[in-house]
Formats: structure tokens, C-alpha cells, sequence
């Protein structure tokens, strides 16, 4: 049982919370490791950097999608045109401005800035109809939105009419550096969003609206930074994309992105935001690892990602795994192994205490009425011998 | 009756405020009139009930005073502030909280968390202020937890502070939810049905809670319920309401021996 005098509010740092940029950092310190040592060889750029970079976007682009489809609950199936729009702006813009060979970093920043800034516009004008609409409507308005984007992109002269617009690239041999950097800040600002009374918000507004709005809380506001920021992350994760990319094509943001972004927060677990980055960071390296070796995995590749959907899905939700659900979830799991108590017992003790509680009480009365019985026996009798 | 204003706030003739007031309160839906020219008059610490069979239109009285519904005629006066139309957040602001006849609470957030959302207003922190982690959201967090934990404590709740609030057993959710209008500091506060599928222990129990929330908060309830018990129990004055209209108002004892209620309720 929580202590009185200790309400959790002096523990101002929990490592736990934290664990996750901790783990980013390591894979980021393993990496730099293998590249200064040598030990994965001379080609470790050409070897590495093909998945360290479209892991770090889908990571990026996972993670702004859960804001809205976790936190907020409602169903979007258009990130990839947001990731588009600052594709295309960042893109061109860090052509214009990149003059020598290789892109420096300022150029990139700016790019990053104004690419997302973009998108985030975008967001904010898509969040509008979600005002309104919800679930699976909202699903196909932005799903129009993907389409028409791409399609509007394909005329506009001043992004090459959507087909290989020239953008530079990450020729740098630490630029990893810097995609670990924008996903450390991403998963910063989400977290830091998500575990406010702004998180709270917004949960509430998706666990029950009309609730949310008698308790005075600010829908349309809440529902317009929440498309806003993903927007702003998913336009940051496009300009990435246009750096990894020597060209980019309107075809690389068609809706079958979005729908496999969906697919990644939904495998990590809706609202769960290291679910969201392993998944992402799970599933593009199985899409991207057999297009770069020579190993023979590569054919499997496609039938490996079926498999691992099918798996979890049946897994979240099939009504014949409910008890073994109930008995091995991974929450009780940890709890197990840090022999604390999970949910369950908690629930169960209090029941117990209250028992005892009314237990008690009943005894009491019993008492109780066991002397009120006796005084009145007691004096039935004196009353019986003043009769005499 | 005689009755003076001061700063807009309306007193009765015994100096007693008036804290809500509605005048001619109708609303149709098409052609029908769900609820239709209803006058309520509900002094500070008062506990109100407002009656009714099924489908008089009891709820739909709620979904008006707290603007979920505009009033297609009609006024209501929060202690003589005119809030006719206004939308739910404002009417929050300005006092007004309510429980649902079906439960609605946050299911997939803890139990200190529902009520931390129902502090929201109270403790005010921006956005920016929560990314950058700024001073004073770790300030307004401990306060959060600090009220969330003080109301929790006065609603015996305290020990499922870290349960989800879908886990809590069905008497303990319902007070939660008054817990969680409680802490968004209304004027006025509104209970639809809250002893709506209870056992007579748990019946018991909310009518404890409810006179202890009106003597410790000094609290202005209005409240719909089916129990006669709970209604004969607590409630000072009731109206009744049936097809939308008004069939009887007055004190608790009166109303419910009028002949009409019980020709409603039972009929002939």
C-alpha cells in the first residue's frame, strides 16, 4: 500500500521513465564504438547507414503517428502526405541553399525547421475536420488528403512536377549522429507532451469525449495540437527522407506508407510509446536488411512480416487467448520479476482489508447487541423481583 | 415571490441565494417536445431532485444545464449569470458538474488520473511549459497529485489511487465519478441516477456520501433518481416531470403524496 507521507511527490526522478532514451543512447554509443574501432570493417557506412537511417525516420514517423492514433484515439490513414509535404519543402530548400559538395548542417537545420513547419500547417488545416468527423470518416479524409497531396505535388513545377527532384545528402560519416539526435528530441517532446496534464487531456478526450467536454476540457484545442505537432514530426521525419534519398519521387509517399506506419503503431500497441519504436525500428529493419546484403533472407523478408502481424494480432485479440493473456501480460511479467505485486493482488488486498474491515465492525455490533441483550435480560429479571 | 438582486446574484425573500434558476426551459427535437416550459428555483445547500417516469425527460434537463443541448426556449441563470447556450467548457468554468446515468469515466486512466483530469482547470500549466519542462510544470504536477490525492482521500478512495478506473467495482466507479465532478470546483453540482443499479448497502453508502459532500462543501445538489427511497431519504424538494412538463413541484412529503405523481408513476 502507497505510504501517506509519501505521495510519489518527492521522487522527482524515476529512472524508469527515462529508460528509453537510455537504451537509444547505447544503440547510439554501440554504433560509434564499431565505427572507431573498426570492427565492422572499412564499409561500415555503406553497410550501416542504409538501415540506421530509415529506421531513425520510421521511428520518428511511428512515434508522431501514436500521438494521434494512441493518445487522441482517432483513426489517421494520411501521415505519409504530411511526411510528403516536408519531403519536398526541405527537400528543395536544402537544394537552394546547399552549395558544396557536402550538405552542412546549418543548411540541414533550417531544412528540418521550415520542412516541418510545413506539414505542421498541413496538420493543423487536417485537424480541422476532425473536429467533426470520427473514426472511420475521419479515416477516409485523410486518407483523401495523402492522395491529394501527392497528386498536387505531381503538377507543381517548383518541386520537379514530383518526379526526382535532385535533394542533397548524408555524406558525412557521423550524420547518424544527428538522426539519433532528432529522434531523441521527437521522443522527447512526445513523452514530455504525453506525461502532462495536456496527456491526460487528451486521453480523456479519448477514452469517453462527452466526459472530457463536461469537465471542461478544451477539445478543439486539444484535437488541433495534437495534429499539429505530429504533423510538424512527420514533416521532420520527410525532410530526413529527402537526405537519405538522392531524388525524390511523389511515389514514395503514396498512401501504402501511411498504412504501414499504421501498422507499426498498432503492432507496438496503441499509446505505448516505446512499443511504437520497437515496432517501427522492428519492421523497417525486416523491410530494409535483405535489400543491402547478399544473404539469402532476402526472399523470406516479406513472408517474415506477414508472419510477425499475423502472430501479434491473433495474439492482442483473439478471444481464445484471453486467459493466457490475463496470466503472462508483460506488466505482471516485470512485476513477477521485480517481486512486486501486479494490478491483481493490489485489487484483491484491498478487498481483503475491507473484509476485515466490515468483519470487525460486524463483531462490534455483535457485542454490541450482545450486552444490550444482557442489560435487557438483567433488568427484565429486576423488574421481575420488584414484581415479587 | 419577493426577491432582491445584488452584483446579478438573485436572493430569496429569507436572504437565501438563488444558485440556479431556469425560466421557461424547452427544447424539441422536430415535433417533439422533450422537455417543455420547466421553472426551477434551487437555493444554495439545497438538495434538489427532479423526478420523473422513463422518458420524461429528466436527463435531457441535465444535457441542458450543462450545454450539451442548446434550449430552444428559454433561460437558465447560474447565481444570476445568464449561461442559456453556452458550450459545456464554459459552463464548467462557470460551476456547473455532472455525473452520468451510464457511467462515463476515463477507463484506460487510473483512478488519480480521472480526477487529475478533473482538476485540469484548477491548476493551469501550458503546453510549452509541459515539453520544455519548464519549473512550473513539476510544480503544477505535484500540485495535481496533491489535490488529486485530498479529494481521493475524502471519497475513501485513496487506496485505488494507481488501479484503472474500468478496474474499480461498480459502486466505487460511481463515486469516483462524483469525486471527479468534485474536482473540477462546481457551484452546482448535478447527479444523474447515482443509485442506479446498487445494491441497499451501496444505496446506503452514497446517501452518506452525498449528505457529507453537501455539509463538507457547502454543495448545491441537483439530482435525478428512480430510488424512493434515497429521494424520500435526502431530498428537501423535488419536481416532477412527465412528458416533459412539469406535474408537481414543491416540498419532498407533499409531492410524493400528490395524487397525480402517484397517477404517473403507477398509473390509474
Amino acid at each position: 500500500m502507497r505510504k501517506t507521507n509519501d505521495l510519489g511527490l518527492n521522487k522527482s526522478f524515476k529512472f524508469k521513465n527515462y529508460l528509453n532514451y537510455t537504451v537509444i543512447l547505447a544503440v547510439l554509443a554501440v554504433l560509434m564504438i564499431l565505427q572507431f574501432t573498426g570492427a565492422a570493417g572499412t564499409d561500415f557506412n555503406y553497410k550501416i547507414m542504409p538501415i540506421v537511417i530509415p529506421i531513425g525516420v520510421y521511428v520518428i514517423l511511428a512515434l508522431s503517428l501514436n500521438m494521434v492514433v494512441g493518445f487522441l484515439g482517432e483513426l489517421s490513414l494520411g501521415h505519409a502526405g504530411f511526411m510528403c509535404i516536408g519531403a519536398f519543402v526541405g527537400g528543395k530548400i536544402a537544394s537552394l541553399l546547399d552549395t558544396g559538395d557536402n550538405a552542412n548542417i546549418s543548411v540541414m537545420l533550417i531544412a528540418l525547421i521550415l520542412g516541418g513547419l510545413c506539414a505542421a500547417l498541413f496538420g493543423f488545416i487536417v485537424g480541422l475536420p476532425a473536429l467533426r468527423l470520427r473514426g472511420d470518416y475521419l479515416a477516409i479524409v485523410t486518407l483523401a488528403f495523402n492522395m491529394i497531396i501527392t497528386d498536387v505535388i505531381k503538377e507543381i513545377p517548383f518541386f520537379a512536377k514530383g518526379s526526382n527532384l535532385p535533394t542533397p545528402s548524408l555524406k558525412d560519416e557521423y550524420n547518424y549522429i544527428i538522426i539519433f539526435a532528432i529522434i531523441l528530441i521527437t521522443l522527447a517532446v512526445i513523452q514530455n507532451f504525453a506525461r502532462s496534464k495536456h496527456g491526460r487531456a487528451i486521453m480523456s478526450i479519448r477514452d469517453n469525449e462527452i466526459a472530457a467536454r463536461t469537465m471542461g476540457i478544451n477539445i478543439v484545442k486539444y484535437k488541433l495540437t495534437v495534429f499539429t505537432i505530429s504533423a510538424f514530426f512527420a514533416g521532420i521525419a520527410g525532410v530526413l527522407w529527402s537526405y537519405y534519398q538522392p531524388g525524390i519521387n511523389y511515389e514514395m509517399f503514396k498512401y501504402n506508407v501511411s498504412i504501414e506506419i499504421l501498422v507499426m503503431v498498432v503492432l507496438g500497441g496503441m499509446g505505448s510509446v516505446n512499443g511504437s519504436i520497437l515496432a517501427a525500428a522492428l519492421i523497417t529493419f525486416i523491410n530494409n536488411y535483405g535489400k543491402f546484403s547478399e544473404e539469402s533472407f532476402a526472399p523470406y523478408r516479406t513472408v517474415l512480416y506477414a508472419l510477425i502481424l499475423i502472430i501479434v494480432v491473433i495474439y492482442r485479440n483473439a478471444p481464445g487467448l484471453k486467459g493466457f493473456r490475463e496470466k503472462y501480460n508483460m506488466k505482471d511479467l516485470f512485476a513477477k520479476i521485480f517481486k512486486k505485486k501486479t494490478s491483481q493482488e493490489k485489487l484483491e488486498d484491498i478487498a481483503d482489508k475491507e473484509t476485515k474491515k466490515s468483519e470487525k465492525s460486524d463483531k462490534k455490533e455483535q457485542k454490541l447487541s450482545n450486552k444490550v441483550s444482557k442489560k435487557a435480560a438483567k433488568s427484565a429479571k429486576n423488574a421481575k423481583k420488584e414484581d415479587r | 415571490m419577493a426577491k432582491y438582486t445584488e452584483n446579478d446574484r438573485i436572493f430569496d425573500e429569507n436572504g437565501r441565494e438563488i444558485v440556479l434558476k431556469t425560466e421557461h426551459l424547452s427544447i424539441s427535437f422536430g415535433g417533439l417536445k422533450a422537455v417543455n416550459d420547466v421553472n426551477l428555483e434551487i437555493k444554495k445547500g439545497q438538495l434538489y431532485g427532479l423526478i420523473g417516469p422513463n422518458g420524461a425527460g429528466k436527463t435531457t434537463v441535465f444535457n441542458l444545464l450543462t450545454g450539451i443541448y442548446k434550449p430552444t426556449e428559454g433561460k437558465i441563470f447560474l447565481c444570476g449569470e445568464d449561461i442559456t447556450g453556452l458550450d459545456p467548457i464554459k459552463i464548467n468554468k462557470a460551476g456547473i458538474a455532472r455525473t452520468f446515468q451510464n457511467i462515463r469515466l476515463f477507463s484506460n486512466l487510473t483512478v488519480l488520473e480521472n480526477v487529475m483530469v478533473g482538476l485540469s482547470n484548477q491548476i493551469k500549466c501550458s503546453v510549452a511549459e509541459s515539453i520544455l519542462r519548464l519549473p512550473r510544470h513539476s510544480k503544477s504536477e505535484k500540485d495535481f497529485r496533491k489535490s488529486a490525492h485530498e479529494l481521493l482521500k475524502l471519497f475513501t478512495l485513496d487506496e485505488y489511487a494507481d488501479q484503472l478506473a474500468s478496474n474499480l467495482p461498480y459502486g466505487k466507479q460511481r463515486k469516483l465519478e462524483i469525486a471527479r465532478a468534485m474536482a473540477t470546483n462546481p457551484t452546482l453540482l448535478l447527479l444523474d441516477e447515482p443509485a442506479a443499479g446498487m445494491n441497499p448497502n451501496e444505496t446506503q453508502e452514497l446517501m452518506n456520501d452525498i449528505s457529507y459532500i453537501r455539509k463538507h462543501f457547502d454543495m448545491t445538489i441537483l439530482l435525478i433518481e428512480h430510488d424512493m427511497r434515497l429521494v424520500s431519504g435526502i431530498c428537501e424538494q423535488l419536481t416532477v416531470l412527465n412528458f416533459g412538463t412539469e406535474l408537481a413541484k414543491g416540498d419532498t412529503s407533499e409531492v410524493l403524496n400528490d395524487p397525480e405523481v402517484v397517477k404517473a408513476y403507477l398509473g390509474e
